[in-house]
């Protein structure tokens, strides 16, 4: 079957077979093969991505489904080679140490500060309930999506700010 | 994992669905959200020959108050009732049942209605459903029927839908007085199935007695289970210390829990009671300020 789905901004059509999930998809046909596949099951949250802005799990979604919608991985998060917040904060907390299950990670962590930009600890696990890690433990992954949010927050005020000065608005 | 190969069908209209539902029989699934479907059929404990998508039938998608009911439409996601904060006033367990369901992921994908048609024993919707005394909308070749809650679970993992009925929405009563629920539930970690759950949805009427009283038990039985004979002892009730004693003791006598990983039959079954009372308390509590006595 044919599809058309934007992936990251960038819009791609191809022929998938039914069956084929999405996060299959995503890693072999167009070779981004930053969603991991872990579980596959719909336990481990390793293949998370936005479907439509809202995170889900990508092994669980036929490709399929996806024709006609818009789709993030964690390769939409760096722009211009800069790395997103989120990603700069997980490298600066030592949120991970293997790495398997981050892609995952900062793909639900930034679907909740799309929504909650300022998150208590516990929507903060509570986000992340569905994504399993098993080496580093929880408690630098939270701490990184706090600074993440904190230096969001800051790069917004900074706009509002910069927006202040030169007397236009940001509406 | 791969599922097997099956024919994809995307029907756009509720016609077209309950056509190809007809036209292909038990050899097709229908696919909604798909987060328990999906993984069956990965796990290849199902192998559907045709699947067919109802994700594109605009008409399945969204709720509306009428006639005394709310109308949730089959591709009401759980997160969306989960975040309809605008519906906590009057149906508030829905928000209360939502968030606990698997994780959320998994909350942006799957549905209300694809829930209760799955009919897993642990369904959080099904106990939900059962304490809302809610009715499922089913359209088949001969029009549309409602089939009562307490009807429509016949065992694990069926039904009373017939093979080419389409559930369409599922009904909650509005109701008619001051309303509190809670929704409880043990679980070993967040998507595991269900230890035991207790969704417990209360309306008083003008003299603060118990006008309606719905109790649904999940995850301890082969379906969701009613607790009859604890709301028999509700109903006509105020919520005093005395009638929370009394009706969380009869809550375990309609479960039918069994042994296993999750726990002995008999541990289920106390923390139904324990459920039933704490609920009970916070519900007096949201109503009344407090909890009296007799």
């Amino acid at each position: 079957m044919n599809i058309r789905v934007k992936v990251n901004g960038r819009l791609y059509e191809a022929d998938v077979e039914p069956r084929t999930l999405l996060a299959y998809f995503l890693r072999e046909q167009l070779n981004l093969t930053g969603t991991h596949i872990g579980c596959d099951t719909t336990t481990c949250g390793a293949c998370t991505v936005l479907f439509d802005g809202k995170p889900i799990k990508s092994c669980t979604v036929l490709a399929v489904q996806a024709d006609g919608h818009e789709v993030m991985t964690v390769e939409g998060l760096e722009s211009n080679g800069q790395l997103h917040p989120l990603q700069s904060a997980f490298w600066e907390d030592h949120a991970l140490q293997c790495g398997y299950c981050t892609p995952g990670m900062l793909m639900a962590a930034y679907g909740l500060l799309q929504t909650n930009p300022a998150p208590t600890d516990e929507e903060i696990r509570e986000a992340l309930s569905g994504n399993i890690c098993r080496c580093t433990g929880y408690m630098n992954i939270v701490k990184a999506v706090q600074n993440a949010a904190r230096q969001m927050a800051g790069e917004n005020q900074e706009v509002i700010e910069e927006a202040a000065v030169s007397g236009t608005s940001t509406d | 994992m791969f599922p097997n190969a099956f024919k994809y069908e995307a029907p756009t209209s509720v016609d077209e669905a309950v056509r190809l539902m007809t036209e292909y029989g038990y050899d097709s699934k229908v696919l909604a959200g798909g987060q328990s479907l999906l993984p069956m059929m990965k796990l290849r404990i199902a192998a559907p020959a045709v699947l067919i998508d109802v994700n594109g039938i605009q008409d399945l998608k969204g709720w509306r108050e009428a006639d005394g009911k709310l109308r949730i439409g089959a591709l009401v996601r759980h997160a969306e009732l989960e975040h309809a904060s605008e519906l906590d006033d009057k149906y508030p367990l829905l928000s209360r049942t939502a968030r606990w369901i698997a994780d959320p992921p998994i909350r942006n994908r799957g549905t209300v209605c694809g829930s209760l048609v799955h009919a897993d024993p642990g369904s959080d919707w099904g106990a939900a459903m059962i304490a809302l005394r809610a009715e499922v909308e089913v359209q088949g070749t001969e029009g549309n029927r409602l089939i009562p809650i307490d009807e429509f679970f016949v065992d694990t993992f069926a039904t009373s839908l017939n093979e080419n009925e389409l559930a369409v929405a599922v009904h909650v009563p509005t109701p008619g007085g001051p309303v509190a629920a809670r929704y409880m539930k043990l679980e070993r970690r967040a998507g595991d199935f269900a230890i035991a759950a207790l969704a417990v949805h209360i309306v008083l009427d003008s003299e603060g007695r118990v006008a309606e009283g719905g109790i649904g038990i999940g995850a301890c039985g082969p379906i969701p289970l009613r607790a009859t004979k604890a709301e028999e002892a509700l109903i006509g009730q105020p919520i005093t210390e005395e009638t929370i004693a009394t009706v969380s003791r009869l809550v375990p006598e309609d479960a039918d829990p069994a042994d296993d990983l999750r726990g002995s039959a008999a541990y289920k079954r106390d923390l139904l009671r324990v459920f039933a009372a704490r609920a009970l308390r916070e519900i007096a509590e949201e109503l009344h300020g407090r909890v009296g006595n007799e």
